[in-house]
């Protein structure tokens, strides 16, 4: 699927309250037109509540409902249970959350929903910070990033999500990066047509979360996936496939960048550099990537 | 019409599904569990035809009712104690949603220590909610108000979820016989749930996204007015099934032996039931009493409280305390009576942690009052040497 194959279709409507260069906002376009129309979505506390926009307006051409920080996971289960009661099991039903609602806040409802085999898609835009109350930390910040309340970086490596997901044993998850739009759609798609749990992740880089330019949204994102930091894959019935650039890598067809290449342009790493770089801590991070890409050769090569 | 000699639980359980709610999302939780666990037999049975979603939490119990009752469902719960608290937030969500979920709750201490008898401390946290709060007195009255709330709950100028609460042992393990109306009787009683809006992939709409000050406001004056009309539908739904069943319990408050009563005593739930033979016995010793069993404490009867405080002085029994101040019914009575009345109030404190209370001690207490030896806001039954 190249993008412009992509419907022309829009669920996502212009006029919205996103910040500018909002990643969160470029994956919704994305991921609404792989859906399509005949789409429920349920939405908990986080940026997307504010890119919605105001009462009685809305930036979404599809019935959404919103739902309190913990419960997207829970209330989705509830709307695909009505739903099939009332015969409708063409509806997709998504939740879409961020990191904070489902690393942290949102993960025993979404537990929950996985286990219980809810058929709906969870969506989780990853922009590594809880961004819809400033920038503060959560279960996704990597380690030593700065955030409002890791002023001196942040001390503990991220929680390993995928790993969560599929200790669940659902029929689909995957990871995808707004910065690789047609992986997304493909990825979004294949979903719809499975029954059951499914979990996607989009790593969604932040301009003011992560501190930079915000003409360099999509930058940050091919720099994730360059340097390893993010990698594409998905996990179909427990079988592990990696897509795209990360498949190179995974080969060793393609070289990982240094990790440097992708922080030394946020500000949010900006005290590794000054006033003088922080080996120490630059090397420690690199070594946790490598020793990553390590175990992934080992379990999924 | 067939006679079911059974606990409140499942009594509840049997209403429940009679009322063919299309989603039920439960979690067990003593003693709520039976409900459930009744529910699920009906599933398994046929007999309870919609989904049922065992969720892993009470949190995600509401939420999903929330999201069944947005996407055009009759939606059911139940819960007590602890996991009425977890479901806090989103009772005030479901409210403001105005989703008109029904839920029983079975009135049971909140810890520490671990208690799981009879106390009204859940529920009544919970008043600010937004919720309709009904409070049954035998099983009989739970499952016709299980059938009377989905029906106001869901009428056009109420929807707004509704909570029925009663004792935790008292009412939903004790078996007591409960008429059951035919199916078709009920069908007709409460029809089919024809949302007004809902989660609609042909007509997209955005519900509960930001909303500004003066918007909000707006909304929550609309939930107030629809308690208000809340309080004229429940004594005419009542009614309604009076012509059914042939059984009332008036409106708001039920009355008895009211007539010609310098005292009116106020109670509610199993108390209320107990209530009346200690009335009988009083009025047989020539005391000058009645009862005014409190239904519903949300929306609060203002109204019957001053019709009641013209005509004699009030007792209030209360199974909980708003620690700091004294039992919560007492306090919302006297506020009641403010300027309009100079009737006296006397409340006591009573039964809680599952305390026992006898007609016996409903006796002493109206004596007390009634011969002026009681000062409001008193503990009755507490033992001090334990």
């Amino acid at each position: 699927m190249a993008i412009k194959d992509m419907p022309i279709e829009e669920c996502m409507l212009a006029g919205n309250a996103a910040c500018p260069g909002c990643p969160a906002t470029m994956a919704l376009r994305v991921v609404l037109k792989a859906l399509g129309k005949n789409t429920i979505m349920t939405v908990p506390a986080c940026c997307t509540a504010v890119i919605e926009s105001l009462y009685p307006d809305t930036s979404f051409d599809i019935p959404v409902m919103n739902i309190a920080f913990e419960a997207a996971a829970a209330a989705a289960s509830g709307i695909e249970a009505a739903l099939r009661k009332q015969g409708k099991t063409d509806t997709t039903v998504v939740a879409w959350a961020g990191d904070g609602g489902t690393y942290d806040i949102g993960l025993q409802a979404l537990s929950g929903a996985l286990e219980r085999g809810t058929n709906f898609i969870y969506i989780c835009y990853n922009n590594q910070i809880y961004s819809n109350t400033g920038i503060q930390r959560s279960g996704a910040t990597p380690y030593a990033a700065w955030t409002t309340t890791t002023v001196g970086g942040k001390t503990e490596f991220t929680k390993k999500m995928g790993d969560i997901i599929q200790a669940h044993h659902i029929p689909y998850s995957a990871q995808a990066c707004i910065s690789f739009p047609e992986d997304l759609y493909n990825k979004v798609v294949k979903a719809k047509n499975i029954k059951g749990p499914k979990y996607i992740e989009i790593l969604a880089p932040c301009p003011p979360g992560w501190r930079f330019s915000m003409d360099r949204t999509v930058e940050m994102g091919r720099l994730a996936v360059d340097t390893g930091a993010w990698a594409l894959y998905e996990c179909e019935h427990g079988v592990v496939t990696f897509n795209g650039k990360s498949k190179l890598i995974l080969e060793k067809k393609v070289e990982r960048k240094p990790l440097e290449e992708w922080i030394r342009y946020q500000g949010r790493f900006s005290h590794l550099f000054k006033p003088e770089k922080n080996v120490k801590i630059l090397s420690m991070m690199q070594e946790h990537i490598d020793q990553m890409w390590e175990r992934y050769r080992k379990c999924f090569q | 019409m067939t006679i079911m000699i059974d606990t409140g639980n499942y009594i509840a359980a049997k209403a429940a599904v009679m009322a063919k709610p299309d989603v039920v999302a439960a979690y067990p939780i003593t003693p709520q569990t039976t409900v459930v666990e009744g529910i699920a037999k009906y599933y398994s049975t046929g007999e309870y035809a919609g989904e049922y979603i065992c969720v892993e939490s009470e949190h995600s119990a509401m939420s999903a009712c929330i999201g069944a009752s947005a996407a055009g469902a009759r939606t059911f719960t139940a819960t007590s104690s602890h996991g009425l608290l977890l479901m806090h937030e989103m009772l005030h969500w479901a409210a403001l949603a105005r989703l008109p979920i029904v839920m029983c709750n079975i009135n049971r201490v909140v810890g520490p220590g671990w208690n799981i008898w009879a106390d009204q401390n859940d529920s009544i946290s919970q008043r600010d909610t937004g919720w309709i709060q009904f409070y049954c007195s035998i099983n009989q009255e739970i499952f016709d108000t299980v059938i009377q709330a989905f029906k106001l709950a869901e009428h056009k100028q109420i929807l707004l979820p509704v909570m029925i609460n009663y004792d935790a042992f008292v009412l939903s393990h004790t078996t007591m016989p409960a008429d059951i109306p035919d199916q078709k009787d009920i069908d007709h009683f409460l029809p089919r749930y024809e949302p007004q809006w809902k989660l609609d992939v042909h007509n997209p709409t955005t519900f509960g996204n930001i909303i500004l000050p003066q918007a909000y406001f707006k909304v929550r004056k609309a939930m107030q007015d629809a308690h208000e009309h809340a309080k004229k539908m429940i004594p005419k739904i009542n009614a309604e099934w009076e012509t059914i069943t042939g059984r009332s319990y008036g409106g708001l408050f039920e009355e008895y032996r009211c007539e010609h009563a310098e005292h009116i005593l106020i109670a509610s739930g199993a108390l209320g039931a107990e209530s009346k033979i200690a009335i009988n016995r009083l009025r047989e010793k020539g005391m000058k009493i009645g009862l005014a069993r409190l239904r519903v404490f949300r929306p609060f009867p203002t109204e019957e409280i001053i019709r009641y405080a013209e005509q004699a002085d009030l007792i209030v029994i209360d199974r909980n305390i708003s620690i700091g101040n004294e039992g919560a019914m007492c306090t919302e009575i006297k506020a009641a009576l403010y300027e309009k009345s100079d009737a006296q109030v006397t409340g006591f404190v009573a039964g809680l942690g599952g305390t026992d209370v006898t007609y016996k001690d409903i006796e002493k207490m109206c004596t007390q009052a009634v011969q002026g030896k009681a000062k409001s806001g008193a503990w009755y039954g507490l033992k001090e040497d334990v």
